[in-house]
């Protein structure tokens, strides 16, 4: 580190010395330290993908054993019991372990790339969220691997999942990787906000975000109001079992249906977090391979808030089989018709940014264009959903199976793989393979109808969801089989493209800072990025920084501001509306505090499955790690201080 | 894993496409059947006048859905065309705002007026979904069939009352009502959510414990419908369906006194030994079979039980076989059924069963 006396500013015309300095400021701790002690976004947001994917593939090997079991009629592959858990993990895995956080992941990496900032806000935090994430994870899996799975169904619906009827631990593992998630997501949610708020780069004012970080903002606030609801859902829950509260035992005044309002307050808002910041890798996708900016940007931003707000007003279509008033039914229809109209809006403005730009077809751009085939059927059922009558007859059947599969898959994952492919050379500085691609797309896509078309069929024709096997002569074996072998060839799909990530970080060509010649700011990085992010703040006058500006800048040619630190961990923050500059806050150093309070947590969280007092007890560790964490640093206060005085 | 999991999958797709008596194109021929649908058990082949105005709006929504589905496309494709014929420059630096003011604005007009069709569209749907919704609740239930079913893991009790509303008999997971007339489900559960559903006569009703629903169906043609759990209600829920058979009011009327009736009187040693066992063993701590001492409530009422064309909600076709089958080891055929197994000699297995299936 470099002296007081000599100050380190950076700047457009720094020297060599200044950026090794930089990089050396916020480069993570070598070794096993820093294996633990990590608080880079890129680091901790490369790590928080590689788990989701991990839980997905988990998630999807959990598919496969189901859909052998259901290949043909009356077959004994699997136990009625384990075909249970398989399907609880596999919708539990999906939902809570794998499109909610990796959609946070990848905004973690991205955010801060995409607004020129050189962390994302509580860098801390995020390391801790991600800790007690892959936690919750592994001990939802370490129960299933040693027969606790739980058996209830990824909505563990009362009473069936309250201890008369799911006696054993495996509904409250259940409910507690819950509380896991959620408050890793809600930590996430505000580190995201704050940082879109308060750390872009002078010049992005709101209406020059990219439409990702406005997807991600959106998104994020979703989050803050729509997790409370299910982690008092499942913390009342585990209470029902755990300490003998009645909330949802109709014997004692509890009511099953709380538990459905609840978990459904938050469940249908979570499918619009799965589903919010695909739209915004569309439109970056988009824009850049239709050569030209994404067409009628204020509207999309309105459709994003738009859905938002509309996503809180349709929970009850979920439960029109219950018995509910009519006019309160038919407000629940109309909410959930109307949300349609800003989806519909962003899609006729993507296809008008097709219809005028000039097509670059490369595979990220298939699986965008795939997602308009899959997801515009899946909105068609989700209409028929949304009808009461209708609903009466599709609900809990086959018919949602397909709709929920062609909404999240081609809503999510689609266009999750177009962003994995175009993104990871920034992520890894290598590019995937084009060839192996295709081969993963058109195996993916079509693999993807043959599985999960035929399941709308088979709903209307009467196939309840959830059974582990069906009796032959209802007509339902063939298009059973011919699911069956649809999956067969999405595994196919996700096998190439998990050899073609492994050759590409093995002999992968090398990747150039911007290979698509795209238009927002974290291309104007390296890939992969340095340790600081950007050598300097850029200045940002328009939406697409990095492309022809009439009547601004050359192309490529960005402006910068100067004077931050290069030998301390100083940013920038900025106005939340207009993104004037405002301060310069030392942020803090790695560290493995967080790491500590995340297993002070996990003991806690996974002791109060086995006994009330563990919340008591663990409260212990937990305070001892959390003072650890903020234990006030004589010399970084003082160089705080410093930095403070001297402009 | 995949060569693990193809070498399960092989086998059994072997024996769907060659082993069980058919070549290949069966499987061709059976994909006639996707569209249409089991005519006793579909959403697609209504048999009553519910079902039927759910069908009507389902195929108003489908029509409505799929020209909108394919205008989408047609679009997408068209731009896609359009854009892939202008030439492509990817190393020249695209502009960043519009060059052509006017073309904009054109643009700007068309997803404008598409996003009001769309309105407009949802409006209709709303409007027809409301109209039907109103058409399903205002069925005249005057002379109506009354039915109580109770649901529990992992079948069905419909009880049915007389004239007077007073319980008259119960039948267990196969139920009756005439043909044309109105019935009145009334919905609870013994335990946890159940959801009854019988597609070809109406749309799905939840059985909450705690509180009490309600369906009214009527069944316009005659037949035997499937129905099926729809609610997830644990281990056994695939296994929980149920049938309800549509006769003529004459017929209804002649099986209704039948089942009012109280159990015949065993016929011959065999039977006469059965009724014996049954009353003796635990059999009848949980089971009624009305005019016998045998009034338990856990199980089924098994006054006419050997009228039943399956048993155990739908698992097995009633037969001597798997009648004794079941009396041995229920949880080979169903496992967490709550019947016991028994240990009895296969002689009194004999005798159980012949006197079970007298009691027709």
């Amino acid at each position: 580190m470099t002296s007081e006396a000599t100050p380190l500013r950076d700047g457009p015309a720094a020297s060599a010395h200044v950026l090794q300095a930089l990089a050396d400021t916020w480069r993570d701790p070598r070794g096993w330290r820093g294996m633990l002690a990590a608080i880079d976004h890129k680091t901790i947001a490369r790590r928080f993908i590689v788990a989701t994917f991990v839980f997905f593939f988990l998630g999807g090997l959990l598919a496969l054993l189901m859909r052998l079991q259901l290949a043909r009629p009356q077959l004994h592959i699997v136990s009625p019991e384990f075909y249970n858990q398989l399907f609880t993990m596999h919708g539990t895995t999906m939902m809570f372990l794998f499109a909610v956080p990796v959609m946070q992941a990848v905004a973690l990496y991205l955010v801060p790339l995409m607004i020129g900032a050189r962390s994302i806000a509580f860098p801390r935090m995020v390391a801790f969220s991600y800790w007690v994430f892959v936690m919750g994870g592994a001990f939802l899996y370490a129960g299933f691997a040693l027969g606790s799975g739980p058996n209830t169904g990824w909505f563990s619906y009362v009473p069936l999942a309250s201890s008369d009827y799911a006696p054993g631990k495996g509904v409250d593992i259940w409910a507690q990787m819950i509380t896991f998630t959620e408050l890793s997501a809600l930590l996430v949610a505000i580190v995201l906000i704050t940082t879109i708020f308060k750390m872009r780069a002078p010049g992005m004012t709101l209406a020059r975000m990219p439409l990702f970080v406005w997807a991600t903002l959106v998104t994020q606030f979703m989050v803050l109001f729509a997790m409370p609801s299910v982690m008092l859902g499942s913390t009342a829950l585990i209470l029902d079992r755990l300490v003998g509260t009645h909330f949802y035992n109709p014997v004692r005044g509890g009511d099953v249906l709380l538990w459905q309002h609840l978990f459904w307050f938050f469940g249908h808002p979570e499918v619009y977090l799965i589903f919010i910041p695909p739209l915004g890798f569309i439109s970056s996708i988009l824009s850049t391979f239709a050569r030209r900016p994404v067409f009628g940007y204020r509207a999309m931003v309105l459709a994003l808030v738009a859905t938002a707000f509309l996503a809180f007003g349709l929970w009850v279509h979920h439960m029109f089989a219950t018995n509910l008033p009519e006019v309160g039914k038919a407000f629940f229809t109309a909410a959930s018709l109307l949300i349609a109209v800003p989806s519909a809006l962003q899609i006729f403005c993507w296809i008008a940014t097709l219809w005028k730009g000039r097509l670059v077809f490369v595979t990220p751009l298939y699986f965008v264009l795939a997602f308009f085939v899959i997801l515009v059927a899946g909105g068609m059922t989700g209409l028929m959903l949304a009808s009461v009558s209708l609903d009466l007859q599709v609900h809990d059947t086959y018919f949602v199976v397909a709709h929920l599969h062609y909404v999240l898959m081609g809503g999510a994952v689609f266009p999750l793989f177009g962003a994995v492919y175009y993104w990871f050379p920034k992520f890894t500085g290598r590019m995937l393979g084009e060839r192996l691609g295709m081969w993963h797309f058109w195996l993916f896509f079509i693999g993807f109808n043959v599985a999960f078309f035929p399941m709308h069929l088979l709903g209307l024709h009467g196939m309840p969801r959830r059974i582990w096997t069906y009796s032959e002569g209802l007509g339902w074996a063939s298009m059973n089989s011919l699911a069956s072998i649809g999956s067969l060839v999405i595994a196919a799909g996700i096998a190439v493209f998990v050899v073609n990530v492994a050759l590409s970080l093995w002999r992968g060509a090398t990747a150039p800072a911007d290979p698509w010649g795209a238009g927002t700011l974290e291309w104007s990085v390296p890939s992969p990025p340095p340790p600081h992010n950007f050598d300097s703040i850029p200045v940002v006058h328009s939406a697409d920084p990095l492309w022809a500006d009439p009547g601004g800048a050359e192309p490529g040619q960005l402006s910068h501001v100067a004077g931050l630190a290069a030998d301390a961990r100083e940013v920038l923050v900025t106005a939340a509306l207009d993104a004037r500059p405002q301060s310069r806050p030392l942020f803090p150093q790695p560290t493995v505090w967080p790491f500590v309070s995340a297993v002070a947590t996990t003991v806690l969280f996974i002791g109060s499955v086995y006994t009330p007092w563990a919340v008591v007890w663990a409260a212990f560790p937990v305070s001892v790690a959390v003072i650890g964490w903020f234990w006030p640093d004589r010399a970084e206060t003082a160089r705080a201080l410093a930095l403070e005085r001297r402009p | 894993m995949l060569c693990f999991l193809t070498s399960y999958l092989f086998p059994a797709f072997g024996s769907a496409f060659a082993g069980d008596g058919g070549p290949a194109w069966r499987v061709v021929a059976d994909v006639g059947g996707w569209f249409g649908g089991s005519a006793t058990h579909s959403a697609l082949r209504p048999a009553g006048v519910q079902a039927a105005r759910i069908h009507d709006l389902w195929q108003l929504t489908l029509w409505i859905c799929m020209a909108v589905f394919a205008l989408i496309l047609a679009a997408l494709v068209m731009a896609v065309v359009r854009a892939s014929r202008r030439p492509t420059q990817a190393a020249a630096p695209p502009v960043a705002s519009a060059p052509q003011a006017d073309a904009e604005r054109r643009t700007r007009c068309w997803v404008a007026a598409a996003t009001v069709a769309s309105a407009a569209l949802l409006a209709v749907l709303l409007g027809a979904d409301m109209l039907t919704d109103r058409a399903l609740s205002r069925l005249p239930v005057a002379d109506t069939v009354r039915i109580d079913v109770t649901a529990q893991q992992w079948w069905w009790e419909a009880r049915y009352t007389d004239g007077d509303g007073q319980p008259a008999f119960a039948v267990s997971s196969e139920l009756r009502v005439p043909v044309g007339k109105p019935v009145v489900v009334s919905l609870k559960s013994a335990d946890v959510i159940h959801t009854f559903w019988v597609p070809s006569l109406h749309g799905k009703k939840d059985m909450l414990p705690g509180r009490s629903t309600q369906l009214v169906l009527q069944a316009d043609q005659a037949g035997t419908y499937r129905g099926e759990c729809a609610e997830f209600c644990g281990l056994q829920h695939a296994l929980m369906a149920f049938s309800v058979t549509a006769q003529p009011p004459e017929a209804y009327a002649q099986w209704r006194a039948a089942q009012s009736a109280p159990a015949t009187a065993p016929s011959g040693a065999d039977a006469v030994r059965g009724q014996q066992i049954f009353m003796a063993s635990n059999c009848a701590q949980c089971h009624t079979v009305r005019g016998t001492a045998a009034a338990g409530s856990l199980g089924p009422d098994l006054t006419h039980v050997g009228s039943r064309a399956l048993l155990a909600a739908g698992t097995v076709p009633n037969e001597p076989a798997t009648l004794a089958a079941w009396i041995v080891d229920p949880q080979s055929l169903k496992a967490g059924s709550t019947m016991p197994s028994s240990r009895l000699e296969p002689d009194d297995v004999r005798a159980l069963v012949a006197y079970l299936g007298g009691l027709q």
